[in-house]
């Protein structure tokens, strides 16, 4: 700490740390980090609920308690005990998800357990927390989770929306009778769920959209 | 044989690692600009795989599963272990990853610099701890099963890998819109090669 210069709580840089993983940082698009299980839970928006608020745990926590050990982890065997710290902390969603929300964690199924290989933890523990002070990590972990999250709901929001009609299993476009007839909202009409949104190749060029999405407002981020 | 031919060719075209899981996307894509060290990486991620995936089926026949610790007595057949898989089958990957790098730094120097931080990384790969755990859900019945089918994951990660490379190189001189280039065209292409080896799921097999 410098002499008596302390930061606020919500400090202008604290609050960047939260808003900026959102746009400018944000972990899937920018930095490129937990693309795995973005592709492979957005195929309805309760799983994709779900599992932000597991990563959230995980990371703020972890990102907590790497900072706290940050000066005394001896550089060798750093991976290792960031990953201890990371599967502990996995093992408690995972047992809780079991005994709290069955047909979910079944939906999960692996993915709960490769929250663990989740790149966008281990990059932030490199990035971040074995660098700052327990309130940054915090504040750290909760913007990257939000800028996770936010991906996580839009891909999800258009894939159930136009895979199966549903939004968080609640029939959004009408219900599809045997007939014509018998079907309401928009299916009366002839229109048909587009099944393919919900297989994995849809999900890949889902994201590839948004990015081109959000690199044609955001100028920066364009690679050259 | 004939069940183990099946299990290979379809650990590496129609549950394809990268096409069907999404497992190791993140160094699938950081590490794709150029063919040399998709190969690199592919091979490394194909010994660390043909490794890990039988030695974890082993730890977790005989140690993790429930009743498995039966052989140490009548008395420990009802523990079931297999809340500790995760830890355990990471610690097993993380000595295997550590070997690699030993024996690669060792052999091959060149690749080993041209591979830099992605070696180490393979320990975080997802495509590794997946396999492990897929492996689990899928109750292999021999060893030979467990390894036939690592060996196979990773020669669909290999195959995906150097695929996405080569296209990469290629498109180095075509004109890509600018906000596409780099990381949205390559979302764009893998998601249109997971559609081609969509169609091998129609082999019977």
């Amino acid at each position: 700490m410098m002499a008596g210069d302390k930061e606020g709580l919500f400090s202008q840089k604290n609050r960047r740390l939260l808003i900026d993983p959102l746009d400018d940082d944000n972990p899937i698009t920018v930095q490129v980090l937990g693309i795995c299980s973005a592709l492979a839970i957005t195929v309805q928006l309760k799983a994709a609920f779900v599992m932000s608020l597991a990563v959230m745990f995980v990371l703020v926590f972890g990102n907590l308690i790497v900072s706290l050990l940050r000066n005394m982890i001896p550089n060798r065997i750093r991976i290792i005990v960031q990953l201890i710290i990371v599967a502990f902390l996995v093992i408690l969603v995972d047992q809780v998800l079991k005994a709290y929300a069955y047909d979910v964690s079944k939906e999960l199924s692996v993915f709960v357990g490769l929250i663990i290989t989740n790149c966008i933890i281990m990059g932030r523990f490199e990035a971040f927390a074995l660098a700052n002070g327990p309130w940054k990590s915090i504040l750290d972990g909760i913007g990257n989770t939000i800028g996770y999250a936010v991906i996580l709901i839009v891909v999800s929001f258009f894939r159930e929306l136009f895979g199966s009609g549903k939004l968080m299993g609640y029939e959004v476009l009408g219900h599809k009778g045997k007939t014509l007839a018998e079907s309401t909202g928009l299916y009366h009409y002839g229109y048909e769920n587009n099944g393919f949104m919900m297989l994995a190749p849809m999900a890949l060029i889902t994201v590839g959209i948004l990015i081109w999405f959000q690199r044609s407002k955001n100028r920066k981020l364009i690679e050259d | 044989m004939e069940a183990l031919g099946s299990l290979f060719v379809r650990s590496i075209f129609i549950e394809n690692m990268v096409f069907a899981y999404f497992l190791g996307m993140c160094s699938y894509l950081a590490v794709s600009k150029t063919v040399k060290t998709a190969v690199g990486l592919g091979a490394a991620v194909i010994f660390v795989l043909t490794i890990t995936v039988p030695v974890n089926y082993l730890l977790d026949t005989y140690i993790l599963k429930e009743g498995a610790l039966a052989w140490m007595g009548p008395g420990y057949a009802d523990i079931d272990l297999s809340f500790l898989s995760f830890i355990m089958f990471i610690a097993v990957i993380a000595s295997m990853v550590q070997l690699v790098e030993m024996i690669v730094e060792r052999f091959a120097p060149a690749l080993y610099s041209a591979l830099g931080i992605f070696l180490p990384l393979i320990a975080v790969n997802c495509a590794i701890l997946g396999g492990s755990l897929f492996m689990q859900q899928k109750n292999f019945i021999s060893i030979t099963e467990s390894t036939v089918y690592g060996f196979g994951s990773g020669i669909g990660w290999f195959l995906a890998i150097v695929a996405i490379a080569s296209i990469r190189e290629k498109i180095a001189y075509s004109n890509v819109p600018q906000p596409l280039k780099g990381l949205g065209i390559t979302f764009i292409i893998t998601g249109l090669m997971a559609i081609a080896f969509m169609s091998f799921s129609g082999i019977k097999l």
